[in-house]
């Protein structure tokens, strides 16, 4: 008798499911009549997303001077609700591109919804750059085409940096997210009853018609755009890390910065996904796809995120007193019991204490307990921006130039427009388009393996080869 | 219009799962016929062996497009801050190397994955209006949970009742000719 259990892999998809059931579950959402509940939730979406819209006109009528920027603080909510939502795009990427390599077969469930989050999640974040400065009419001047100076853009500054990489990375996501989408366009196409449909679903899936030959051209095309997003994905967040490690602001000025960046960006990506899975699962009876097993694993990628932040800010305190530079050491200990000693500690205990309670299984396997944690892990890395941004900037240098800084109204409606903007966008995607990639699940079922039919083309179900002498663990979450 | 004066596309043969799809690819294979193709809704593991597939171009349009944009990205960039509009910001150099790493890293990704996006449908002849399986009502179960095999009319080994038979042998669920 061995001391260790073997645990069985889960089954990725629970349920008696196959292709047909598979695509009708799926399909049924996009093609059956627009549920009341939809209207209702688009409704304070709109709304907001008109909030959005009027707080940029004020702006731009008005000027910054509408936001609480001062003197020492030039930078406040528009750079980190910036930085806050590119982060919650990475998960997406990471779940398409990083476990895909890995060879997750778990990723298949999610990815199309993490991949939309992304999308939607950098859009809101472009805005921010786009409307911070001040005179938007010349936002074309960070491009790099001829201006009526004769000019070009600064290549050796990190904020120019930010322009390609932001950009590249929305139009490589949206690449991905719709060279996945295409084959399941086209089941919708074949699955719609009513012209429009069959138009509108057919010009998108561009003749998709499932010719092997074309798939073969295609898991080409997917493994290789998962090469380029794997470094891209990484170098996004480590370039937004750039904005702030590049300049010489106390508390600013350290190498940690890019590998701290990814990680909480992954962590609060991952929370994010949680959040919108564990709501429209339940909403859309998608819980045979989109099982607990996943909602475990992402917990897991959350503690294991959320340490590695957690570390970080530790060693960001230990190199700040082992640098032996005084504004370093100063910054440190204002940042814990300065002015904004209330927000450090909010963030200390969203990132650093609430994901280790997922070191307990019961915990993260607990839907409800998981959808609290991921709001809080949220919540705290908005803070951790705001730490970054505000403290550092507004306890600089020189004392005397030293200043409070408070939001406005204009900060807050902006910031809670983008939500307005994010839930329009996911509803209308949650609506129109598969949320699960059809083909990839199938392709993840046991009956999608030649290997598990007989010489007759009958189905066997693959039996689990059980080592000897080893006692085996209940199945997970049976 | 009748069926006769029509250009027949080829023979479309319907099957019920990927084993026996990869088994009848293997006879059409054996058999010489090289203008047929398979349909499934989503890829299968060994079929690219089973149908003698050569290994896909697209690594070397993606190569192609990495490097013109990592060429463009170093050469814009010399351009703009050595020839056209050299501007000393702190006593850098005008060539400053280390700090267009991020936007040639950027750009060659991007137009690599330009590459591989387009390059993919390029060779897969996509986007098309129109297919002749698509006026088989059958055939779309191919994006569902059907999987079928389809012998081009335009193969010279191709004889319809010798097509036919063979699906026939091979045990397909249903067999269709399919006109242009």
């Amino acid at each position: 008798m061995s001391k260790y259990q073997y645990v069985p892999e889960p089954a990725l998809v629970k349920g008696d499911h196959d292709f047909a059931s598979i695509t009708h579950l799926v399909t049924d959402v996009n093609l059956r009549p627009t549920p009341k509940a939809w209207y209702l939730l688009m409704l304070p979406a709109n709304a907001l997303l008109g909030l959005l819209l009027a707080s940029i006109g004020y702006l731009i009528w008005e000027g910054t001077g509408i936001w609480g920027l001062n003197n020492p603080v030039g930078w406040g909510w528009a750079i980190i609700n910036f930085v806050w939502w590119v982060g919650i795009g990475h998960a997406g990427s990471l779940i398409s591109a990083i476990l895909f390599l890995f060879r997750q077969d778990w990723r298949t469930a999610i990815n199309r919804f993490a991949e939309a989050m992304t999308i939607f999640a950098v859009m809101c974040a472009l805005i921010f750059p786009g409307i911070h400065v001040g005179r938007i009419w010349v936002i074309y001047w960070v491009f790099p085409i001829p201006n009526q100076m004769g000019m070009w853009p600064n290549f050796n500054s990190p904020l120019l940096w930010d322009v390609f990489a932001v950009s590249t990375y929305f139009t490589v996501s949206l690449l991905f997210w719709y060279v996945g989408l295409v084959p399941d366009l086209a089941t919708l196409r074949d699955k719609a009853s009513d012209k429009i449909r069959q138009i509108g679903y057919g010009l998108f899936s561009l003749g998709w018609n499932g010719s092997n030959r074309h798939w073969w051209n295609y898991e080409k095309a997917y493994m290789i755009l998962a090469g380029l997003a794997t470094p891209l994905v990484l170098s996004v967040h480590t370039i937004v890390s750039f904005d702030f490690a590049v300049s010489v602001i106390p508390g600013w000025h350290t190498t940690i910065f890019p590998p701290y960046f990814v990680a909480g960006a992954i962590f609060s990506g991952f929370a994010m996904v949680l959040t919108l899975m564990i709501i429209t699962r339940k909403v859309y009876g998608m819980e045979d796809i989109m099982t607990n097993d996943h909602m475990e694993k992402m917990n897991i990628i959350i503690m294991v995120t959320g340490s590695m932040v957690g570390f970080a800010y530790m060693m960001e305190f230990f190199i700040a007193w082992y640098s032996g530079v005084e504004y370093e050491k100063a910054i440190f200990i204002l940042r814990a019991t300065g002015p904004y000693a209330w927000a450090y500690w909010i963030m200390m205990a969203c990132n650093v204490i609430s994901p280790q309670f997922f070191w307990s299984k019961k915990l993260r396997t607990n839907v409800t307990f998981t959808f609290i944690i991921s709001i809080v892990v949220n919540i705290g890395m908005w803070f951790e921006r705001f730490v970054i941004t505000v403290t550092s900037l507004a306890n600089d240098y020189l004392p005397s130039s030293w200043d409070y800084y408070s939001p406005t109204i204009w900060d807050a409606l902006t910031y809670i427009g983008t939500f307005g903007l994010f839930g329009t966008m996911f509803l209308l995607f949650l609506r129109f388009l598969p949320m699960i990639a059809i083909a990839e699940v199938k392709a993840v079922l046991p009956q999608a393996d030649p290997h598990n039919y007989d010489e007759h083309g009958t189905y066997h179900a693959p039996v689990e080869e059980i080592p000897e002498h080893v006692t085996v663990a209940k199945p997970k979450n049976a | 219009m009748s069926a006769e004066t029509k250009k027949m596309y080829g023979i479309l043969a319907e099957f019920n799962n990927p084993r026996e799809l990869i088994d009848v690819s293997k006879k059409v294979v054996e058999l010489g016929y090289d203008k047929f193709d398979t349909y499934s809704p989503f890829p299968i593991h060994g079929i690219d062996k089973a149908m003698k597939l050569e290994k896909s171009k697209l690594g070397w349009i993606v190569l192609g497009h990495g490097l013109l944009g990592f060429t463009a990205a170093i050469s814009m960039m010399y351009f703009m801050s050595v020839i056209d509009y050299p501007l000393n910001i702190s006593g850098k150099p005008f060539f400053n190397a280390p700090a267009w790493v991020p936007v040639t890293f950027e750009l060659t990704i991007l137009l690599s994955a330009f590459g591989a996006v387009f390059g993919m449908f390029f060779l897969n002849g996509l986007p098309r209006l129109n297919h002749p399986l698509f006026t088989i009502e059958r055939f779309k179960r191919s994006t569902d949970d059907k999987f079928f095999v389809c012998i081009e009319a335009a193969d010279s080994k191709f004889h319809a009742d010798q097509v036919h038979e063979f699906f026939k042998e091979a045990g397909a669920a249903h067999i269709e000719e399919v006109y242009e």
